[in-house]
């Protein structure tokens, strides 16, 4: 099930500014892999790229090419819709739909998608839901509106959402940075469980989340502002929060810069 | 000493000054009743006016005392917030009184013809001596006339709205969005006169032997004109308050963009959607000058828009109310108190159809 994602040379542009200057990595099937680095050093603007988020705001295109199981997505004849199946996100702020409840948000992509029978929606949605460790606390209130949730409970009613219709790679862009840090574990053991089934590409600005989830880890960084954002460095996880390579890595990550 | 003590005099921050009399609600009441006492006694015995002045003259002399006698006790600043907050409130009353006359004079004048005859009847065969004649054609012609537009409005203008915010790029979305700015503020005479001169004197010959002729449904394309840019704007602004992360959420559902239009940003902004075609409703429904030039306005009942004159309650209020007769006039109050009842009646009745639909029931 699990993807292998590729990336060579990308970068991405808003307009005739460029966000990040060719990156490449290699992402191997069902390893959680954190992109660590200063604010505005293009990690979302990659994490975005790799499911054509990036594009929908208005002037964005990238260069290069993102390859997942060998198939580039940004060939032309790629259908978006498609790939953003196989590949879904979980957002900074958790967002689930005003408008549906709880039980609707779950199964809001499957049903729109054109899934009909009910006993398969109710199925999947006890699924994710016990999946995002949300169940036990919503199971007697699922008509009730999602926004009525509180912030970690939102968070991980997103992320049901987004394993309800079973992607192949699920992309978080710092999605524990408006929790306390209960939901924040709570969130982190549910990433180690969908670690078996999906591959986990994390944004985070916390040091120690990304050392205590990942396998692998990218760190990002500008030389100053304006310029585009380039990977410095990326390894694994162990390697980076030991001994990295690169003398920028060391310095931010020890906190002396950035 | 703080910088604020020194630069601003009145600030003295210690812990013994931060408790502070408060003005007496009683004095306060003894305060106005001494104002309007004066502001009376001022317009009478001047003789410069009646009750009227003397309550504008007791106000502005009941805010000049609470500051003085407010200031005395509470301090400067306190009474300056006092003063400000009762101007407030003033303005508020001045605003709404003139609503609440308008609504008192209609159920006061118009409660007479409030009977069978004025809606189960028209105006065929009512000469100037009969007392009865009623609204019934009227009413027909505005529901239907003010259907048919809802109906050509509401899509086209929904759609527009849509196109605009959702998928809208580049010279020609621009071009869109100044036309239908310019298009608010058209006069409705003038879009009673593009369809006067272009659906009556040119369309209409085509469907009736060459004759031209008025209808409702020429009314209706004069309110559709009117009603569009309303509905656009208020739908575009509607929309572009829904989120983009909503929008991007969707999207990494893997659901495409129209699904997501349909599914997601349309139900989010649709309570103010729905506020904002009511609002062009109740603008049609009370438009008059359109239907007099297309639709003619007809004494007997017609329940054809597509052909012949047609009545409707705003243009049969204008035609009573200019009317001789002594039982024209409480014909027009009557029509103009079902209009309002009308317009209320749908207002609220879209404004429940719409909560349903979310769940904040």
């Amino acid at each position: 099930m699990a993807k292998r994602i590729e990336a060579s040379n990308v970068s991405s542009y808003y307009g005739s500014f460029k966000a990040i200057d060719s990156v490449s990595m290699v992402v191997e099937p069902k390893t959680i892999t954190a992109l660590i680095g200063p604010s505005g050093c293009g990690k979302s603007t990659f994490l975005r790229s790799i499911n054509r988020m990036h594009e929908v705001l208005p002037n964005a295109r990238i260069e290069g090419s993102l390859t997942i199981d060998d198939q580039n997505i940004y060939d032309p004849d790629v259908d978006v819709t498609a790939v953003r199946r196989l590949i879904g996100m979980v957002f900074q702020r958790p967002n689930p739909f005003p408008t549906m409840s709880i039980y609707e948000n779950v199964v809001a992509g499957l049903k729109l998608n054109g899934v009909k029978k009910k006993s398969v929606l109710d199925d999947a949605a006890e699924q994710s839901l016990k999946s995002a460790n949300l169940w036990n606390e919503v199971k007697d209130r699922l008509g009730r509106p999602g926004a009525g949730l509180s912030g970690g409970q939102q968070q991980r009613l997103c992320i049901a959402r987004t394993i309800a219709v079973e992607p192949q790679v699920v992309l978080m862009d710092e999605p524990c940075s408006a929790l306390d840090p209960i939901s924040t574990l709570a969130i982190e053991d549910l990433m180690f469980k969908l670690k078996d089934r999906f591959t986990i590409i994390i944004v985070t600005h916390n040091m120690q989340q990304a050392a205590r989830v990942s396998d692998k880890t990218g760190f990002f960084s500008i030389d100053k502002t304006g310029d585009p954002g380039r990977l410095i460095e990326y390894d694994d996880t162990q390697k980076i929060f030991s001994n990295p390579t690169e003398k920028k890595t060391e310095d931010y990550i020890t906190g002396r810069f950035g | 000493m703080s910088l604020l003590e020194r630069e601003s005099s009145g600030v003295v921050m210690t812990t013994d000054n931060i408790r502070s009399q408060k003005l007496h609600v009683g004095l306060n009441i003894g305060i106005a009743a001494a104002a309007l006492v004066v502001g009376l006694a001022l317009a009478y015995g001047f003789g410069i006016g009646n009750y009227v002045l003397g309550v504008v003259l007791g106000v502005v002399i009941y805010l000049i005392g609470l500051q003085i006698v407010a200031g005395r006790i509470e301090g400067r600043r306190a009474a300056r917030d006092r003063m400000w907050k009762t101007l407030i409130y003033a303005a508020c009353v001045l605003a709404i009184l003139p609503l609440a006359s308008v609504v008192w004079t209609l159920i006061s004048k118009g409660a007479g013809r409030l009977d069978g005859n004025f809606f189960g009847s028209s105006m065929n065969n009512i000469g100037a001596r009969d007392p009865e004649g009623g609204a019934y054609h009227a009413i027909i012609g505005t529901l239907e006339q003010v259907g048919i537009a809802t109906l050509m409005a509401v899509p086209l203008g929904v759609l527009g709205a849509i196109y605009l915010v959702e998928y809208g790029r580049g010279k020609f979305a621009t071009t869109v969005r100044f036309f239908v700015d310019v298009m608010t503020g058209i006069p409705s005479i003038v879009a009673g006169l593009f369809i006067l001169s272009f659906w009556v004197l040119i369309v209409s010959p085509w469907f009736n032997n060459g004759t031209p002729r008025f209808s409702g449904f020429a009314a209706s394309l004069a309110l559709t004109v009117l009603m569009l840019p309303t509905i656009v704007r208020s739908t575009e602004e509607m929309l572009r308050l829904v989120p983009g992360p909503l929008r991007e959420g969707a999207y990494a559902l893997g659901v495409p963009q129209w699904k997501t239009i349909l599914k997601v940003v349309v139900p989010t902004a649709l309570p103010g959607i729905v506020t904002g075609i009511m609002l062009a409703v109740a603008r049609a429904a009370g438009e008059t000058a359109p239907v007099l030039l297309v639709a003619g306005g007809a004494a007997a009942i017609n329940f054809d828009p597509f052909a012949g004159g047609q009545q409707s309650l705003s243009l049969f209020v204008y035609q009573q109310a200019g009317d001789a007769s002594r039982y024209a006039p409480a014909r027009a109050w009557t029509a103009a108190l079902t209009l309002v009842a009308i317009v209320l009646v749908l207002t609220v009745a879209a404004k429940l159809l719409a909560r349903r639909n979310s769940l904040s029931k």
